[in-house]
């Protein structure tokens, strides 16, 4: 699983070069909270309200841009057919897949981290909770293992664009409605005790998932 | 005496109704250079694909140096590299950067690979833009550089696909060079270029609606005429 | 490949079977009476269709995920055909469970959607169905729809049970709408047995139908199948 590893930091090291994944997914999350405290503006005055709100803001925010980083997730490999050669090379399809995972899911915890930082400034409220960072890397893990594998899905068919956020946003329901509903409980001052079954649902998706996209990945990137 | 380093028994690929290679048998000796020509849709990148383990063939199966991909599809993919006429580089990496995850995909690290990069880059004259990002090279320079990654791991088989198209005549001078001087690797080309093959190839099968239809030595007078007669008369320009 | 003595034989037994269920839902069953012997709205009748139909949808979906899996298997084109056959099929009943639930719960609970778990899990699977059809019909090319469309409806398949579970807990600390009372609470043993009778009678009517379309679906597939393959001659 070395090789996994290679192309993550591979991928990273392209990001370093082009950084136009980082920005945009960071411009974007940005906005989306700029647009939703002035939605809320009315309702931001009071942290009880903030508490109801936060969970879904933030969330709102990681996925679309998630949704816009697995837009390009693909992008360096289909560019110049990379994948060709990475599908000749000696290594199972597994690796790849895990390889675009762990570099998702790195590049999503920088923009959720700072997206969290701008919110306690633009909402002036501060979250810190070991239990939220736990909620977060657990729905961002079955975030991106859905989404890569949905990302190499669309490479091949019109429309991709488009076609992403409605393939992935079924799919992700049991990833949001446990992440969002832990959140809100931490944001309510819930305990580790309150959302143990939520963690336990978040971290049984992310394991299912993770296996079976690891499994047909190998018929995705097939041509 | 030269063993069959590529062995295909009747392989065959299938999209549904549509068969795209018809139960092929070829058999490529160690060190021949051997070109596959026919006419668009004939089914020869189909069949280098299948070659190259890059899709399951929907029959048949394919050894290379005795060992079948229904074996081993892992370790046995040391023994080829595949030239296209995709550069399979990455635009924003330099030519070092992509030579080396290239070689770590290739299980190598270390002096040994640095080595090679720097043969490679020397062999193919890229060392001075060896820390220039492939996105500023022309189209010439990333097909040199493609080969450079192709070889990386130094296989016994190259495989190549049109690896021509879209170059100048100097750039494809070049290349045209490179490949003849890997006189020890074994090369299996497609090429539409039929005078190009017949003057560098030893061997040339001709592909038509997915089967192979013949066969020859490049010396064969033959040749010419069996080709302008399955792939008509444009074919041989 | 002729499906024509199969399409008769079961569209004449769903016909036969239909009949009988409808028949029975409205003349056979008799007033339902709760414990103090009030009879209960008969709106309660729209159960024998709603409970039925939900099953199919989710029989039609586990074949479209069996015949999913074997595609990528085996690569034959038939298992895709049965796939996206069953998928249609499901599709309308996986709508027909929401559109009855809803005039149902309209009717008791006076709205038309309540986030609820059933409700919500029934929407989910409905949708992840509408995208997989939607996503094979943006592919053109034969093998790669084929093998595309296979990926995603496994994975959709998998994630269905998943979202039921994390519904669930979502709205654990709601009362759960559908209490027991609604179920099943009969006067005597006769009656019992003629709701469980009628319940039956209305699977079994359904199941057919399920069959039946599914054959007519896939002989109609197949005769498409057919016109394409003499095109290209």
């Amino acid at each position: 699983m070395i090789k996994a590893l290679h192309i993550a930091v591979k991928d990273f090291r392209i990001e370093a070069h082009a950084k136009e994944l980082l920005n945009s997914m960071l411009l974007f999350s940005f906005l989306i909270l700029v647009v939703f405290s002035i939605a809320f503006s009315e309702l931001t005055s009071s942290s009880g309200n903030i508490a109801m709100l936060g969970a879904g803001v933030l969330w709102i925010c990681f996925v679309f841009a998630g949704t816009l980083g697995f837009s390009r997730a693909f992008a360096s490999e289909t560019q110049n057919g990379a994948i060709q050669a990475l599908k000749i090379c000696p290594m199972s399809p597994i690796s790849i897949y895990l390889g675009k995972v762990v570099f998702t899911i790195s590049i999503m915890l920088i923009v959720e981290a700072i997206t969290v930082i701008l919110f306690s400034i633009l909402f002036n409220y501060t979250i810190l909770s070991p239990l939220f960072v736990i909620v977060v890397i657990g729905g961002t893990i079955g975030f991106a293992s859905v989404g890569v594998l949905l990302s190499a899905l669309v490479q091949n068919i019109k429309a991709k664009e488009i076609m992403l956020p409605v393939l992935l946003l079924p799919l992700l329901v049991p990833v949001l409605l446990p992440a969002v509903s832990a959140t809100s409980a931490i944001f309510k001052g819930g305990d580790l005790g309150m959302i143990t079954t939520y963690l336990r649902i978040l971290f049984v998706y992310d394991i299912v998932f993770l296996a079976v996209a690891s499994i047909v990945f190998e018929y995705v990137i097939e041509d | 005496m030269m063993n069959n380093l590529i062995v295909a028994k009747s392989i065959a690929k299938k999209y549904g109704r549509i068969i795209a290679v018809d139960n092929v048998d070829l058999c490529v000796k160690d060190g021949e250079f051997v070109a596959i020509t026919g006419p668009n849709g004939a089914g020869k990148s189909t069949l280098l694909k299948l070659l190259s383990s890059s899709l399951h063939p929907s029959d048949g199966e394919v050894l290379i140096n005795g060992v079948s991909f229904s074996d081993d599809r892992i370790d046995i993919r040391k023994e080829f590299g595949v030239l296209s006429h995709e550069s399979y580089l990455y635009d924003d990496l330099n030519a070092i950067e992509n030579l080396r995850f290239f070689g770590n995909m290739y299980d190598m690290k270390g002096i040994q690979l640095e080595e090679q990069i720097k043969m490679l880059l020397g062999e193919t004259g890229l060392w001075k833009r060896a820390t220039d990002r492939v996105s500023t090279f022309s189209r010439g320079m990333k097909q040199r550089l493609s080969f450079a990654r192709a070889l990386i791991h130094d296989p016994k088989v190259l495989f190549l696909d049109e690896p021509f198209s879209g170059l100048d005549p100097g750039a494809s001078k070049i290349i045209e060079q490179l490949l003849i001087k890997k006189s020890s690797t074994t090369r299996l080309l497609v090429t539409h270029n039929i005078e190009f093959a017949i003057s560098i190839c030893d061997r040339i099968l001709v592909m038509d609606a997915g089967r192979l239809v013949a066969d020859f030595e490049s010396k064969d007078e033959s040749v010419r005429e069996t080709i302008s007669q399955i792939c008509g008369i444009d074919a041989c320009v | 490949m002729n499906y024509g003595k199969y399409e008769r034989v079961t569209s004449l037994l769903s016909g036969i079977l239909m009949t009988a269920a409808v028949y029975s839902v409205f003349f056979v069953l008799p007033v339902m009476k709760d414990d103090s012997g009030n009879a209960l709205d008969t709106s309660f009748n729209i159960f024998y269709f709603h409970l039925p139909i939900a099953i199919i949808s989710y029989i039609a979906f586990t074949v479209v995920f069996i015949a999913n899996v074997q595609y990528l298997r085996t690569r034959e084109i038939s298992w895709d055909i049965l796939a996206r056959s069953s998928a249609e099929i499901g599709l309308i009943f996986a709508f027909l469970v929401l559109a009855s639930g809803s005039v149902w719960a309209k009717h008791i609970w006076g709205w038309y959607w309540v986030w609820e778990p059933r409700l919500t899990t029934s929407l989910v699977l409905f949708l992840v169905y509408a995208v997989y059809l939607l996503l094979r019909n943006s592919i053109d090319a034969v093998e790669s729809r084929a093998r595309l469309s296979s990926v995603f409806g496994i994975v959709g398949f998998v994630s269905v049970p998943l979202s039921f579970f994390s519904i669930r807990l979502w709205r654990s600390a709601h009362p759960l709408m559908f209490g027991d009372s609604l179920y099943g609470q009969s006067g005597g043993g006769l009656e019992g047995t003629t709701l469980q009778t009628v319940l039956l009678i209305n699977v079994a009517a359904f199941i057919s139908l399920y069959i039946a379309l599914l054959i007519y679906k896939l002989g109609n597939e197949y005769l498409l199948e057919n016109i394409e393959e003499l095109k290209n001659f």
